[in-house]
């Protein structure tokens, strides 16, 4: 069954998926990575979102206890969130298989950092798969849940922007695995970790990650590409792809599985060219570990540390020329819609000039001119939290004028960890928090979320209520308004509010415009 | 590598710059060449610039249009030729609205498949197998519409 395809890297993966008979894929959505799910859902896959990464993970962690394989997709940023079970569930395993998704946004298309999720496999010691294009996010991941299946080991699988979202051509080969059986075998002494168990457990970890590094020297996850004995490049992930066209005439090394990496296999093909250097995009990560190792290889400048690699940048770096290269032409920046449901929310916020505590999601526009109404973003959930931190921490004057506003699905995410801390640890002046529900999770591309009263795919749910969450968590004012269609009454309430010492919760609440359509035609399918 | 076609297409969020892109990239994969098909999402539905990349040949490497090396540059709106001409060759073609028979545009909308229809004479692709991925982009209803839109951009080079 062979079938010839044009796919991107996140369509690649959720097809393997399927190949692989993974039993349940759980993740929360964000860019890179969001379409992996919803593609495994369309496919007939089992699939769901969660209300953040560290709960798909747990779940998924479930699943694979009682012997499940699971499918774990998140961006870079969400594996912070999820780091938690990550570290531990090195340890453990599981009997199922786990393999976690990591889709990294080097230069930052659309994520408020660039880091390198390589240093996770490192210092949790898990393997670590990176495939260069969709065949072999295909092929890796069918070869990831045999490791994990083999060793009882999570698999961290390393994607990047350009690898998840570049189509190019797929042989759906259709080579899985067999499906799992369920079954939860009580095994505590593998699975309960207390330090007893622990201690044993992390002794396997070290022993598992060396008969893997062994595995690497040999496996068909990296390839060899015999060319010139003057220059050799070792490469992994998207960064192969451009030092092909860059070097055509290069020995490459490039590596598929790239922790624990093939200590003989380098040392080798490095003693085999007179020039070893490595191209590596984010972090000096290759390099870095390849001379600790002894082995002696070039790396690359901090220059080219910062952003996405191309071609014209890898012919820089092979011709060692570190200068900064021009600024590219600016664009037009996003903006809210016109239309958007936030508008209204940031324009009174504006006028009032408070000092606004942001979050992550669209409304993070409302930073741009005209509303120029953002005033801090961090993360997922910092909103609310931060607010507070700047209540305790100015003069009451400028403390009442601190307000944090957060997303409907942000809020699920971690936001709501902030509503307990602010009702146990309140400030002196109270607190303002502004829910902006515009009832879908738009910023990744109008995914559902624990409130939508949908699933993944669209299919009715029970609906989770933001306003039944922060009444019982003790909030002493909780209202509901559209802050477009009731902009007046909006407007005089925020002042109330923001003039009392109590603690209070706005839900803006009007739908995303560009939901509300689709939101109609699901209304039709069921 | 020196056989390798590179085409960019570049826009605003809302064009239809990504839907022109998988139109064009699939007909290059149905004609059998290897074919590569970059962007980047995120923010792009915002209204901010988008472009788009496709590459084809026997053998395509590297998803990106690198710098200078672009074939064909078309762009379906006028404030982004400066964004985006950096990756247009010194002697590659440009391709922009007021190139296109506007007054003839049923529908804002398919201004990407008027664009498509000027770039198809730029590319080794069959006519025929690009008006098939066409229809298979889009929904019945707007085939006749796009057809036509398609034709017009063809017929203006």
């Amino acid at each position: 069954m062979s079938e010839k395809m044009l796919v991107n890297g996140n369509e690649a993966v959720a097809l393997a998926a399927l190949d692989c008979h993974v039993d349940l894929g759980c993740g929360y959505p964000g860019t890179p990575s969001s379409e992996i799910l919803d593609e495994f859902a369309r496919l007939g896959g089992s699939a769901e979102w969660a209300p953040n990464e560290k709960c798909a993970l747990e779940v998924g962690i479930g699943v694979a206890l009682a012997n499940g394989r699971t499918l774990v997709t998140m961006k870079h940023v969400g594996l912070n969130v999820a780091a938690d079970p990550f570290f531990t569930i090195a340890y453990s395993g599981t009997p199922g298989g786990v393999v976690v998704i990591s889709a990294d946004d080097p230069g930052m298309a659309s994520s408020q950092n660039e880091q390198d999720n390589r240093r996770y496999a490192v210092s949790a010691g898990v393997p670590m798969f990176e495939p260069a294009d969709s065949q072999e996010c295909y092929d890796f991941l069918i070869e990831a849940f045999r490791l994990a299946d083999q060793f009882r080991s999570p698999v961290l699988f390393r994607m990047t922007t350009r690898v998840c979202h570049s189509k190019c051509v797929l042989n759906r080969h259709g080579a899985g695995l067999a499906p799992r059986k369920a079954e939860f075998i009580k095994d505590p002494k593998s699975n309960v970790m207390v330090p007893a168990f622990a201690k044993l457990a992390h002794r396997r970890l070290r022993k598992d990650l060396s008969a893997m590094a062994e595995l690497n020297e040999t496996a068909s996850w990296n390839k060899l590409i015999k060319g010139s004995a003057d220059l050799g490049i070792i490469t992994s992930g998207i960064s192969y792809q451009h030092v092909r066209e860059a070097a055509p005439e290069a020995s490459i090394l490039k590596l598929g599985f790239t922790w624990p990496l093939p200590e003989k296999l380098i040392a080798e093909f490095a003693s085999s060219v007179k020039r070893c250097i490595v191209i590596d995009e984010g972090d000096n990560f290759l390099a870095d570990n390849i001379n600790a190792m002894g082995i002696r290889v070039e790396g690359k400048d901090q220059e080219f540390r910062f952003g996405e690699l191309n071609v014209t940048r890898v012919r820089k770096l092979l011709a060692g020329d570190n200068t900064p290269e021009p600024p590219a032409a600016p664009g037009k920046p996003p903006q809210l819609c016109v239309g958007c449901p936030h508008r209204k929310t940031f324009e009174a916020l504006r006028d009032l000039d408070c000092i606004v505590s942001g979050d992550i999601g669209c409304y993070t526009l409302g930073v741009m001119p005209p509303f120029n109404a953002i005033h801090s973003c961090v993360c997922m959930g910092a909103s609310v939290t931060v607010g507070l931190g700047m209540r305790k921490m100015l003069p009451e004057s400028e403390a009442r004028k601190v307000v944090s506003v957060i997303g409907d699905s942000t809020f699920l995410h971690t936001g709501i960890n902030g509503i307990v801390e602010m009702v146990y640890n309140r400030p002196a002046a109270g607190h303002v928090v502004i829910i902006l529900d515009n009832s879908i999770t738009a910023m990744t591309g109008l995914q559902e979320n624990p409130a939508t009263g949908r699933k993944l795919d669209h299919t009715p749910a029970p609906a989770v209520s933001l306003e039944q969450i922060v009444k019982g968590i003790g909030v002493d004012n909780v209202d509901i308004i559209d802050t477009t269609a009731e902009n007046e009454k909006f407007k005089a309430l925020l002042q109330e509010r923001l003039s009392s010492d109590d603690i209070s919760v706005i839900i803006a609440r009007r739908p995303c415009i560009l939901a509300a359509v689709k939101a109609k035609s699901y209304e039709v399918k069921k | 590598m020196s056989t390798i076609r590179n085409i960019v297409v570049a826009g605003l969020g809302g064009q239809g710059v990504l839907k022109v892109t998988d139109i064009l990239a699939e007909a290059v994969f149905r004609s059998g060449f290897d074919v590569k098909k970059s962007e980047v999402h995120g923010m792009s539905q915002r209204g901010g610039s988008v472009s788009s990349e496709v590459r084809y040949g026997e053998s395509v490497a590297s998803p990106m249009v690198p710098a200078g090396e672009a074939d064909v540059l078309a762009v379906l709106d006028s404030t982004q030729v400066d964004v985006a001409k950096a990756v247009l060759k010194a002697d590659g073609v440009l391709i922009t609205p007021e190139d296109l028979p506007l007054d003839k545009l049923q529908n804002p909308k398919a201004l990407n498949t008027m664009m498509l229809g000027a770039v198809s004479n730029y590319v080794d692709i069959p006519v025929e197998t690009l008006l098939e991925a066409l229809k298979a982009n889009l929904p019945e209803k707007l085939h006749e519409m796009n057809v036509e839109m398609f034709n017009l951009g063809r017929n203006s080079r």
